[in-house]
């Protein structure tokens, strides 16, 4: 584990919030460095175990038989999907809920798009007795009722946020506000490797036991590194957590797999950004704490991202994946809506599993790269679908998806 | 360093510096609330250039940069407004640092500051930029004259003062309590203790977050501010004056006092708060002279 403290990964990081909340920052900062880096009081020993015995890990690396015989070469799924709650995020959710634990805050508060890193958070508080508030997007709200619902069931609150579009920009904005107030007995548990510093290190750092994983497991199975890395990325917290281990393994390609939404044009009049690829398309700015690549009009006003996968609906970035990315270690690749929807269909027909929109987003490019990506393929399978299907189903309906099932099944009784 | 606007501003007195969002609801009507706001007292003016995401403000302010923002406010624009303000108070631009960064086709916040100073802005509030990332912006100031403002939160102790002490200039803006900004009925007791830390600065304070009434201008000073700062307070006059009717002009009738246009009820407002102010210095016990 790293134990640089830099706040900042080449230009980008750093510490751009109200001064309100800089002391419990720097509260953070040091208990990050105590607790996580230094392992006092054995919070690590405590971590590991609570991953394994209520998260489940380690989840497997399997090999995907009819994936690797449609693109003939070895593929194999990260399975993250597997982790209790069915996403990565618990990794990050009770790391930070138990480390708030361990610093002594009575309160957590946090932030979701997807509904994933909410859910999270709120097993991870009732898991550790911790009162929990999540502000999540009106819109968000609609799309993800299922995640709202364990949410709620887990006994956490749920804030509509109304601002804006009401999707994770607002949510993120909206529990920094919360914070400002609360600052001196909560933890904002921020859900991706985004926000001042130390969070982008410190989230990474829960989320590495994917890759540090992924690598023991691959060097077994087939005893070697992979080829290539894919990774869906929003925030890019299971992007960093995949690629962290690889970093230094320079043979080992890195592919960020944006949303490019409908189309990566700007509408610049309107503030939209009909895509989430800040990685392929932004440009350098301050937000939410952190200089990073960002979605921005030339005045610097933050775009409106769009994505058919609310986890990846984000104007911004992991401030350390623009800065891989600028020294070349990390490629930022992109695929749009109708191909993450394709692949999500793919993925549950061939294999089984049903990822979640994020997640099919990395299939896809896989789909249309895979003659370039080598002989040995890892995919983060970051969560699983199920809180996509309702939204699934609507999307397909819109479209025509050969490979897609029809619904009739639902004719007599109507949906 | 000579003396520079801002630092006079506080010389006669307790300085009360309103805050609007330029822009709100349109220029015109900026620059005539801008105006009354001096009309009643103003010492200084604080105008929003307002920012997609203002994480440190609460929901009245918020608003106000929506509509700020639907109107077509931009960087251009504001400078352009506050050059045709000609009012003789100092204006302190309030802004996040990404609009500060981006002006301009060099890098880092020169340019912003270069175009500021052209335009008769005297200094800076940065919300979202604490003293470990203002050193750009504290140079770009100094090279071009112009005060850079630092928020003291309730939460701001030790070592954190110190940094601060060292790049503040023009007045030290004490926020009054946690949270977002917002009008609130009552004053908060941090004010005094965070006040009570900053008894040995040179540099004049002003108090804001929450600051409605006259009041809580009079027991602000009365307790050892320089300065008050009202902004959530005058805002809702703006929003009620915009939603009563028509927005284009400044002339609308504000709600519930059908002969005050707004700018008028901004002015009212302003001679109550500073009065408060200015009742305030009367009442504070007077400081031993050496």
């Amino acid at each position: 584990m790293s134990t640089d403290t830099n706040t900042k990964f080449g230009r980008y990081g750093g510490q751009y919030v109200p001064e309100a909340l800089m002391p419990a920052i720097e509260e953070l900062e040091e208990a990050y460095q105590r607790y996580v880096l230094g392992n006092e009081a054995g919070f690590m020993d405590d971590f590991r175990e609570r991953l394994r015995d209520f998260g489940g890990r380690p989840t497997p690396l399997q090999r995907a038989e009819q994936l690797s015989e449609r693109y003939d070469s070895e593929i194999y799924l990260k399975r993250e999907d597997l982790l209790h709650g069915g996403a990565h995020k618990l990794n990050n959710a009770l790391g930070q809920v138990l480390l708030a634990k361990y610093m002594g805050k009575e309160r957590i508060i946090a932030e979701t798009g997807a509904g994933q890193h909410g859910t999270a958070t709120a097993m991870a508080c009732a898991h550790l007795g911790m009162d929990c508030e999540i502000y999540m997007g009106e819109r968000d709200i609609n799309r993800q009722r299922p995640n709202v619902f364990r949410m709620r069931l887990n006994g956490a609150e749920v804030n509509p946020v109304t601002t804006g579009r009401g999707t994770l920009k607002e949510a993120i904005s909206e529990t920094m506000r919360d914070w400002a107030t609360s600052v001196e007995d909560t933890h904002y548990v921020i859900g991706s490797v985004v926000g001042p510093h130390p969070f982008p290190r410190m989230v990474r750092d829960f989320q590495s036991v994917i890759g540090e994983e992924a690598r023991e497991q691959i060097e077994e199975k087939a005893r070697r590194l992979p080829d290539s890395v894919l990774a869906c990325a929003g925030g890019g917290s299971n992007t960093m957590g995949a690629f962290h281990e690889f970093v230094p393994q320079e043979g080992v390609g890195l592919y960020a797999v944006e949303a490019g939404g409908s189309s990566l044009e700007v509408d610049e009049e309107g503030g939209v950004a009909p895509n989430s690829a800040s990685l392929s398309t932004g440009s350098e700015g301050v937000l939410h704490g952190a200089r990073t690549k960002l979605l921005q009009d030339r005045d610097g006003q933050i775009m409106e991202s769009h994505s058919v996968s609310s986890g990846l609906d984000y104007a911004g970035v992991g401030p350390e994946l623009a800065h891989l990315v600028d020294e070349g270690r990390v490629v930022p690749v992109n695929v749009d809506d109708d191909g993450a929807l394709e692949a999500f269909h793919r993925l549950s027909q061939l294999e089984g599993v049903i990822p979640a929109l994020e997640t099919a987003h990395a299939f896809a490019y896989l789909e249309n790269e895979h003659e370039n990506l080598g002989d040995c393929v890892i995919v983060n399978v970051s969560g699983r679908g199920d809180k996509d299907l309702e939204s699934v189903i609507e999307e397909t309906a819109e479209r025509e998806i050969d490979i897609a099932p029809d619904m009739d099944v639902f004719s007599g009784g109507g949906l | 360093m000579s003396a520079s606007r801002i630092a006079e501003a506080f010389a006669n007195g307790p300085a009360f510096i309103p805050y609007l969002a330029a822009g709100d609801p349109d220029v015109e009507s900026t620059k005539e609330y801008v105006r009354a706001l001096v009309r009643g007292g103003a010492d200084i003016v604080e105008l929003g250039l307002p920012f997609s995401e203002p994480i440190a403000e609460g929901s009245t302010i918020q608003n106000a940069i929506v509509r700020s923002l639907s109107g077509g406010m931009t960087p251009e624009s504001y400078f352009e407004l506050v050059a045709d303000l000609d009012i003789d108070v100092p204006v302190v631009c309030m802004t996040y640092y990404n609009l500060i960064y981006q002006f301009g086709d060099e890098e880092g916040p020169e340019p912003f500051v270069r175009r500021a100073a052209a335009v008769g802005i005297d200094g800076f509030v940065v919300p979202d930029l604490p003293a470990e990332e203002s050193g750009p912006l504290r140079e770009a100031c100094d090279a071009h004259g112009l005060d850079l403002v630092f928020i003291v939160a309730p939460t701001t102790r030790g070592e954190r003062l110190e940094r601060i002490m060292e790049q503040v200039s023009g007045y030290v803006y004490v926020q009054a309590r946690l949270g977002t900004t917002g009008a609130r009925t009552d004053v908060s007791d941090q004010t005094d203790t965070s006040l009570g830390r900053l008894r040995e600065w040179d540099v004049p304070k002003a108090v804001g977050f929450g600051i409605s009434e006259r009041e809580h201008a009079e027991r602000i000073v009365g307790g050892g501010a320089d300065g008050i700062i009202v902004g959530s307070a005058l805002v809702n006059i703006v929003a009620e004056g915009t939603s009563a009717g028509s927005v284009t002009r400044a002339q609308n009738v504000a709600e519930g006092s059908s002969t005050e246009t707004v700018a008028e009820r901004l002015e009212s407002k302003a001679r109550e708060l500073k009065e408060g102010a200015l009742a305030g210095r009367e009442n504070r016990p007077q400081p031993e002279r050496p």
